[in-house]
């Protein structure tokens, strides 16, 4: 078994609203990544996936609100660290993050390169804007961008471009946890695949040590990582390899997700969508039992009245549902046995 | 039968041209289509082939440079402010952003009613237009009630643009044009979304024009799929032709950009 990078232990956190409710947005959530390994993380909007992704970063700021649980990257328990601390040390140098919407996240009055002497002054203000310059470009060149964008201003780069130059910035202290959330749903196709040859680029260099990467699209998330954890509501619901997940989905609620997988491959067109109905509980006031229950085909009375463990199986596959492994596929089957009828 | 259908739509040496002199941009080339009744028609291009702007012209929102727009067999006339009203009686369109689609100070009873009086009905009972309003919140899996008194940015993003297919219902126009409809909603409401376009087609045999840049998209909705590069169409035929047996290089790019689960996804290529 190779190094951990990230590990988290029952992480809790919410947002406290201005009416003083509380929402828990990622509720016990545990992971592990280990060292050359990407995680994927699936799930409708309001998942509570991005809020995930803020949370493991250890830098909390109103409304989120760390309640409990540990944040471990690479032996180095961040969960109680002062936050101004976390922005120094953790940052940029330990666990980076990729914001969503990379088209806004650049300053339109900063040339890019002043961008970067900005993030380089924060970690070692004695270093010089020659120095600065040198390793920037010398990191633009490694990760395929021309050296030309550093003097630029981000008006005048396409959307590819200034997520790729995002994606530089925040690697650029080389970390050894990157985040990315949804780096590519704003993109067209072609620049979202030169996006994701640039995260596997990085990987392969062994710039960044290992990657969360958050996005909806399941084709995508089966390219791009090795592991695949659904969430719901802010719980794992199903947790396993990125084949498991989405060639034999245990988790109602997964195996729905996967209904609306749309690729261009033969037979897709005969193929009805299955979407789920509904949406995602209220989470200012979540359901008593399992969270899923209310959207759920299969659900039984208990499912209401008493909450559900996250079930380990064998092979480091879990999920979150009362009926066992044989039960869930068999009645899948059955399903598309009658779908094909 | 290819020789029953009717055409729908059609445009011959379609161009339009921005800027003039050394800054002169040709956003679309010459374009030439048929857009036959009844059918799902995807148009599938990178960002900047100009699909947008062609979907524009196509709406009468911006004058074309050369070329003309045949729509059910004449030649169209959107001259005159009062021309162009009727016209976009028969043609409507659901953009990309539904967060900005809506008046956010309108509540959504006076966006479905402001389509009902479009459509000639403001002369009719209230209980009738309720009703109107009830079945067309229910075509897209809303519940009127609940809507009601609500303002359009209280909604989710895949609400929004089911509302969207909504006033789509009640107007019943006779083409739609979807500017990438779904490429802000997440995969779940998505595939609702897909369906609900489809639902249209068959119940009111409303012509669809989709674009988008995902061809997975395209060949899942459409009948007939044409391709764009750098303003031109460069490819065009039934769904099945154009994805499973492409022809240009371009097109075969296209469908290897698209992330695959069956088949090995070619990061190579780039």
């Amino acid at each position: 078994m190779s190094r951990v990078m990230l590990e988290v232990k029952e992480l809790t956190t919410k947002y406290i609203t201005r009416f003083r409710e509380d929402i828990y947005a990622v509720d016990h959530v545990s992971l592990k990544v280990e060292e050359g390994k990407s995680l994927g993380i699936a799930g409708e909007s309001g998942c509570g996936k991005s809020t995930l992704a803020l949370s493991l970063m250890g830098y909390y700021f109103a409304p989120l609100h760390y309640t409990n649980g540990e944040i471990i990257i690479d032996g180095r328990n961040i969960s109680g660290m002062d936050p101004d601390d976390v922005r120094k040390s953790i940052l940029g140098e330990e666990i980076s993050y990729i914001p969503q919407c990379a088209m806004n996240a650049l300053n339109p009055t900063q040339k890019i390169i002043n961008f970067i002497e900005d993030v380089y002054q924060a970690h070692d203000p004695y270093k010089t804007k020659e120095e600065i310059y040198e390793l920037a470009r010398e990191c633009f060149n490694v990760l395929g961008l021309p050296a030309d964008v550093l003097q630029k201003y981000p008006v005048e780069l396409s959307g590819g471009m200034k997520q790729r130059t995002v994606i530089a910035i925040s690697v650029i202290l080389f970390p050894k946890v990157l985040i990315a959330d949804e780096p590519s749903s704003a993109l067209d196709v072609t620049s979202q695949k030169m996006v994701i040859k640039m995260l596997q680029n990085l990987m392969e260099k062994g710039l960044i040590k290992s990657m969360i990467f958050i996005t909806h699209e399941l084709p995508l998330l089966y390219n791009v990582t090795d592991d695949i954890m659904v969430m719901y509501a802010g719980q794992i619901v199903e947790k396993g390899t990125a084949k498991e997940v989405v060639f034999d989905p245990l988790h109602p609620y997964a195996k729905g997700l996967m209904g609306s997988i749309i690729v261009p491959e033969k037979g897709l067109r005969g193929i009805k969508l299955a979407a789920i109905p509904g949406v995602p509980p209220n989470l200012k006031k979540p359901p008593v039992g399992c969270q899923f229950a209310e959207r759920c085909k299969y659900v039984q009375p208990e499912c209401k009245t008493r909450s559900v463990d996250l079930r380990e199986v064998e092979g480091g596959r879990a999920y979150r549902c009362i009926f066992s492994e044989e039960k869930l596929r068999d009645v899948y089957l059955r399903e598309a046995y009658q779908n094909a009828r | 039968m290819p020789d029953e259908k009717k055409i729908c739509m059609s445009g011959s040496g379609l161009t339009k041209v921005f800027g003039f002199g050394r800054e002169k941009c040709l956003a679309v080339d010459h374009v030439d289509f048929n857009f036959y009744e009844g059918e799902i028609i995807s148009i599938v291009g990178e960002s900047g082939s100009g699909k947008t702007t062609l979907a524009k012209m196509l709406l009468g929102l911006i004058s074309t440079t050369e070329g003309e727009v045949y729509f059910q067999g004449e030649k169209r006339d959107i001259s005159t402010q009062k021309k162009k009203t009727e016209y976009w009686k028969n043609i409507q369109a659901i953009f990309q952003d539904p967060y900005s689609s809506y008046n956010i100070f309108n509540k959504i009873d006076a966006v479905l009613l402001d389509c009902i009086h479009m459509k000639g009905g403001r002369k009719l009972p209230h209980a009738k237009k309720v009703e109107l309003m009830a079945e067309a919140c229910g075509f897209v899996n809303m519940k009127f009630e609940e809507l009601t008194n609500k303002y359009p940015f209280e909604l989710s993003g895949g609400q929004m643009q089911r509302l969207m297919i909504a006033r789509i219902f009640l107007l019943k126009p006779k083409i739609l044009l979807a500017d990438e409809p779904t490429s802000m909603i997440d995969a779940c409401s998505r595939a609702t979304i897909l369906d609900m376009l489809m639902q249209l087609r068959n119940e009111i045999g409303m012509t669809i024009i989709f674009i988008t840049h995902d061809i997975g998209l395209a060949y899942y909705i459409s009948d007939s799929v044409y391709i764009m590069e750098h303003g031109k169409l460069i490819e065009s035929g039934s769904a099945d032709e154009v994805i499973l047996q492409p022809k240009e290089e371009y097109t075969r790019r296209l469908i290897s950009d698209v992330p695959k689960i069956h088949e090995e996804w070619d990061l190579s290529t780039v």
